[in-house]
């Protein structure tokens, strides 16, 4: 047994030497296979007498197990390390920009339309569009302003014929949804609207978001509850809103609404002309006539509408500071959104 | 509207500061613009008087002057004003005087004469715009009184941006009513108390357009004196109000405008001949206005004529010949109403817009005339003298505008404006505002709209006052409540804003262009159609509706290109403006265009330098399309555009209906707007891309499915969108996949040829195909392609 004690000794240290996985396999086959020098040893056991045989056999199976052991553990160690050189081999610098096309961003206008939309579609607005080369009629006539009005000079009408006009505002897409749906309706109408003035203030071509309410029973609270939720929601913020008298010849009572300016917060500043307040939209009570050009009937059903400057709220939303940069379609601003 | 504060405060005076006064009526709807100081910031300027006067021992232009007015006596000033002389009255900064602009007077030495404070103009005290010399102050003036408190200028103008309805509010009268109401408390007009007639001269006058001018008061006033000095009260009245002293009976009739609303007119009595006509003018007749211009008149122009032609354009402008000149001693006052649609527009149409004007097309109180000409009368006779006649109305009395009657009834106040208000107060807020109540019943009132309120006709203008009045910020904020009814939405819809989200994240950025672009640049892309033009548009940059999206874009291409950028793609929705064929009307079609330029990759450690090309353009639209789930009913052609390259355009057709186009930019207008490199453009009716398929399950096959590939020639002009459709329907029913995965040209084929490759998949849903199924099936699509395109297999 003397033998058994040194050949497991020998095998043991060829594993632990082993370089490579060859070598490995080649102490397992010398000692452990079928020719192995330590299977050769439990042919001998048949010299022993029948007491010592069970002994004997027992010792040369724990010794071939320890070996087959070290060569698994010395095997798994090798492999392990193997895979990781190939890993480290492969290791690339992460902090490289990925491959591929950058992503593109919405126009800063209509960013602040699908957030308008988004707001009152929650609510069952329905989204409605018409076209921007209208009627006089749409435009004017059907709006309660008649030829000569003098509202009609506030408005800086081009001209396309004496009867066609590019429309001065989204309110004649009101007109339009009400001819061909019936009551209770709830409609918001962005679009892009013009007028024939251009200056640092004034762009010849800008957008509008016109909203327009009809039901029973809608009085002038629901319509400054409407516009105040709004525009909280929209700024996100708690803004102050107030709503002053003013004249609109679709509308009756007439209002225009006011927020607190969002740059001084109400203390004066440029932005606001040193009023602490910002003009923000023009609303009022559907005014009869304009019920009935449209046939709806005025004792049963009342509305608000409200028509907004989607330039002035993205200014204000995003800070920009010059009304012409809407439509340079310069990259660096547009990327900036 | 312009008016000092303390001259509304001698009407009405509630206990505000002016600026509490603004913010009270900006809040009652007369929104105020501004609120300003009357004069500019100066001190230390009194009424001076100029004892004597001598010139200058080394200068000619300038004169040696003592003064009086400091309270330590007489001092000496050196001033250049040709005016300057003995006896006048004139502001004197003393020495330590601030003048505006922070300007402060020290004792000088003029030419080595001593100078002992400056005598003032106008325009260095920001008190008027005379700065031809120094101001001449009255002779009563005294002597050493501060010019601020002389002159009472601590005052301020308020500016109000009025509404066109608030014709009322168009004079200090109908502010002051609108004072008194938001405060409930009294309004105190002048006395204006009729002034006798001292002649009995008067003029007659024929109202022959009585719809137009259905009122007119007339008043001969002889022997004044027109060289008489309109006094330094109604001077500064006037300028605090932005007008500008012209003439004592100018300046009368401009203060009574101010004053109570009323435009007046005075004509030079000598200069008229005959009676006063109040006619529509005659198309073609001549009349020269005021401000020396003459007009062609127009025939639905409403006159002023006497025997011989026009004398007005009435209620916009008097003319030359019948104005009050230096010479005139005889005149007649002229107090109209003219009805707003006779006058509105008109003064437009001659390109003018006057303060009458401007009042009559709004409307004008048709109540009010025999009281301005009282009015007028009482301060030109104070002023100017003279000798009044009788004051003479025509009225045509059934042409006058019908006296309303309103009915408000209780339920609609607080139905339309969710508040709930006592009765005694809808009717006191009613009735302060000047309307009368003449009825009343179980369901409310009823009220008679005063002569100046044009702006109240219905039920729901009563309202508006009465919110007006009450405070808006007063009325609370509820939340709408509606009824949540479930409304149908059409799966087959494709958002508009899936199209863009494809986009944005291939790279495009979205722009917005104006619709209206410049005619040469729709001349150049789209030659054919004659755009819609505007007729008063702000540039020939701007003056044609555009007929596509396309130029938008490449002029945006080209902007960013001068400003260092050299890879873009942008796209835009919109509207496009096609004029219809011969009496067809004019289609507005929602379109979604783009472009790309330069590099095929943003520029970074990976990427080529590879351009762009057709094929990137096409699979953009292609991924757009994927949102329609309808790919076997889109197909590309080959198409003509003006704006596209004839070899690399392409037409969209969705079940061989065009519906959008895409390409390169025609290389002659790629050269025009100067691009160094290819655009590729794209633009698609998104109307005419129309709903998306709704998938229909097919179940998934559980045998083999068996691919053979397959390459033919071609002729290298054969659309392989074509030979691939041929190939598709050949292949029969089994097909489930099919793709062109080469097309080769060059070395080894003849050059007419090119070769096409492509993989066919097939699958039976329900068992395993065998070779001589798919071999008959390669074999129709090579039998197919032999026969349609000359194709042989390779």
């Amino acid at each position: 047994m003397q033998e058994l004690q040194s050949l497991t000794e020998q095998a043991l240290a060829l594993v632990e030497n082993a370089g490579d996985l060859a070598a490995l396999d080649q102490v397992r086959v010398d000692y452990l296979g079928k020719k192995g020098q330590i299977t050769a040893l439990l042919k001998s056991l048949g010299k022993l007498s029948a007491e010592e045989r069970p002994a004997a056999g027992a010792k040369i199976n724990e010794a071939k197990q320890q070996v087959q052991e070290a060569i698994n553990a010395r095997r798994t160690a090798m492999e392990k390390a193997a895979i990781e050189e190939k890993l480290a081999k492969e290791t690339i610098d992460v902090t490289l920009p990925g491959r591929g096309e950058e992503q593109g961003s919405m126009h800063p206008i209509t960013r602040t339309l699908r957030r308008i939309e988004e707001i009152f579609q929650r609510l069952g607005f329905s989204v409605e569009q018409g076209p921007e080369v209208e009627g006089d009629y749409y435009n004017f006539e059907a709006l309660n302003i008649p030829a000569h009005h003098p509202a009609r000079a506030m408005h800086d009408t081009f001209y396309i014929d004496p009867s066609t006009v590019l429309r001065t505002h989204t309110s004649s897409v009101q007109i339009r949804t009400m001819e061909k749906t019936n009551p209770p309706l709830r409609i918001i109408c962005p679009g892009r609207v013009y007028r024939c003035d251009s200056d640092v203030t004034h762009s010849p071509m800008f957008h509008q978001v016109e909203g327009l309410v009809i039901d029973e029973g809608v009085s002038f609270a629901h319509l400054k509850g409407c516009i105040d939720q709004f525009l909280k929601a929209f700024f996100e913020a708690d803004v102050p809103v107030r709503f002053r008298p003013s004249y609109f010849p679709f509308t009756e009572p007439s209002a225009e609404a006011d927020i607190q300016c969002t740059n001084c917060g109400g203390e004066g500043c440029r932005v606001c002309s040193g009023t602490g307040w910002l003009e923000i939209l023009g609303c009022g009570m559907v005014h009869p006539n304009v019920f009935a050009s449209c046939d709806i009937d005025s004792e049963k059903y009342s509305g608000f509408a409200f028509g907004l400057g989607v330039e002035r709220m993205a200014m204000l939303r995003y800070g920009v500071n010059d009304l012409r940069l809407f439509f340079d379609n310069d990259l660096r601003f547009l990327k900036q959104f | 509207m312009k008016f000092s504060n303390a001259w509304l405060r001698e009407w009405v005076n509630p206990d505000l500061t002016a600026q509490q006064l603004a913010d009270q009526i900006t809040m009652a709807g007369l929104e105020v613009d501004a609120v300003e100081p009357v004069a500019g910031a100066f001190s230390g300027v009194v009424v001076g008087e100029i004892v004597a006067c001598e010139q200058h021992p080394d200068a000619d232009k300038l004169r040696v002057c003592k003064v009086k007015g400091h309270p330590e006596g007489e001092m000496q000033v050196v001033c250049g004003a040709p005016n300057a002389r003995t006896g006048i009255k004139i502001p004197f900064a003393l020495v330590g005087a601030k003048l505006p602009g922070d300007f402060k007077i020290k004792k000088a030495k003029l030419r080595g004469v001593e100078s002992f404070g400056m005598l003032c103009a106008q325009t260095e005290l920001e008190l008027g715009d005379d700065s031809d010399g120094i101001w001449e102050l009255p002779e009563d003036a005294v002597t050493g009184t501060d010019l601020r408190e002389y002159l009472k200028l601590d005052d301020s103008t308020i500016e109000v941006d009025l509404t066109p309805n608030r014709s009322d509010c168009l004079g200090v009268a109908g502010i002051a009513r609108e004072v008194g109401v938001l405060n409930r408390c009294e309004v105190t007009p002048p006395a204006i108390d009729p002034v006798a007639p001292a002649i009995d001269d008067s003029l007659q006058v024929s109202l022959l357009a009585e719809d137009a001018c259905p009122r007119y008061v007339g008043r001969v006033i002889r022997n004044i004196n027109i060289d008489a000095e309109t006094p330094l009260w109604m001077q500064e009245r006037l300028r605090r109000s932005g007008l500008r002293s012209i003439d004592p009976v100018v300046d009368v009739t401009n203060y009574v405008l101010l004053e109570l609303g009323q435009p007046m007119h005075a004509f030079d009595l000598a200069k008229l001949s005959g009676g006063i006509k109040v006619r529509m003018a005659e198309q073609g007749e001549k009349l020269t206005l005021l401000d020396e211009q003459e007009v062609e008149l127009k025939d639905d122009t409403l006159l002023i004529a006497d025997e011989k032609g026009p004398l007005a354009i009435a209620g916009i402008m008097g003319g030359l010949d019948s104005s009050v000149t230096k010479s005139t001693r005889d005149i007649f006052l002229e107090s109209a109403f003219f009805s707003p649609l006779a006058i509105a527009g008109k003064a437009r149409s001659y390109g003018l817009h006057t303060d009458s004007s401007h009042r009559f097309e709004r409307g004008v109180d048709y109540r009010l005339q025999e009281k301005a000409v009282e009015r007028a009368t009482q301060l030109l006779l104070d002023i100017v003298g003279g000798e009044p006649g009788p004051v003479h109305l025509r009225e045509v009395t059934e042409a006058m505008p019908a006296e309303r009657n309103i009915t408000l009834r209780r339920q609609r106040v607080s139905g339309g404006l969710g508040i709930e208000m006592s009765d005694a107060e809808i009717v006191e807020i009613i009735t302060r505002l000047g309307l009368e109540k003449i009825g009343e019943d179980s369901e409310g009132w009823t009220f008679l709209v005063p002569s100046f309120r044009f702006d109240i006709s219905i039920e729901s203008d009563l309202l508006e006052e009465l919110a007006r009045v009450y405070g808006y910020n007063r009325i609370p904020s509820v939340a709408l409540k509606a009824s949540l009814d479930i409304v149908p939405r059409a799966e087959a819809a494709v958002a508009q804003s899936r199209l863009e989200q494809t986009l944005l994240s291939r790279g495009y950025q979205e722009a917005i262009t104006f619709s209206f672009i410049d005619s040469d640049a729709s001349a150049k892309f789209d030659p054919e159609v004659e755009p819609v033009a505007l007729q008063n548009p702000i540039s020939a940059e701007l003056s044609v509706m555009r007929t596509n999206l396309m130029a938008g874009l490449v002029k945006a291409l080209q902007y960013n290109l001068n400003r260092q950028q050299d890879r873009l793609r942008l796209f835009e929705t919109g509207l496009r403006f096609v004029p219809g064929k011969e009496g067809e009307a004019l289609q507005q079609e929602r379109m979604i265009a783009g472009l790309i330029y330069g590099a095929r990759q943003p520029e970074g450690w990976t990427g080529s330098k590879d351009l762009v090309d057709f094929y990137d353009i096409k699979a953009d639209v292609e991924a757009m399309l994927a949102h329609y789930e309808a790919e076997a009913e889109f197909t590309f052609a080959p198409a003509k555009h003006p704006a596209l390259h004839p070899g690399q355009c392409a037409e969209l057709l969705r079940n061989g209906k065009p519906v959008g186009v895409l390409g390169a930019l025609h290389p002659e207008l790629q050269k025009a707007y100067d691009l160094p490199k290819a655009a590729f453009l794209f633009e698609l009716s998104l109307d005419g891309l129309g709903q998306a398929v709704i998938p229909a399950f097919t179940p998934l096959s559980k045998f083999p499915e068996v691919r053979r590939d397959l390459a033919v020639l071609a002729d290298v002009d054969t659309p392989v969108g074509q030979l691939a459709e041929s190939a598709v329907k050949a292949a029969g029913e089994f097909l489930t996949d099919f793709n062109i995965f080469d097309v080769y040209q060059g070395k080894g084929i003849d050059f007419n040829r090119k070769s096409v490759a492509m993989g066919l998949t097939f699958q039976h849903p329900s068992r395993t195909l065998n070779d001589e199924e798919i071999n008959a099936a390669v074999q129709a699509v090579v039998s197919e392609l032999e026969q349609k395109y000359n194709a042989s297999l390779r």
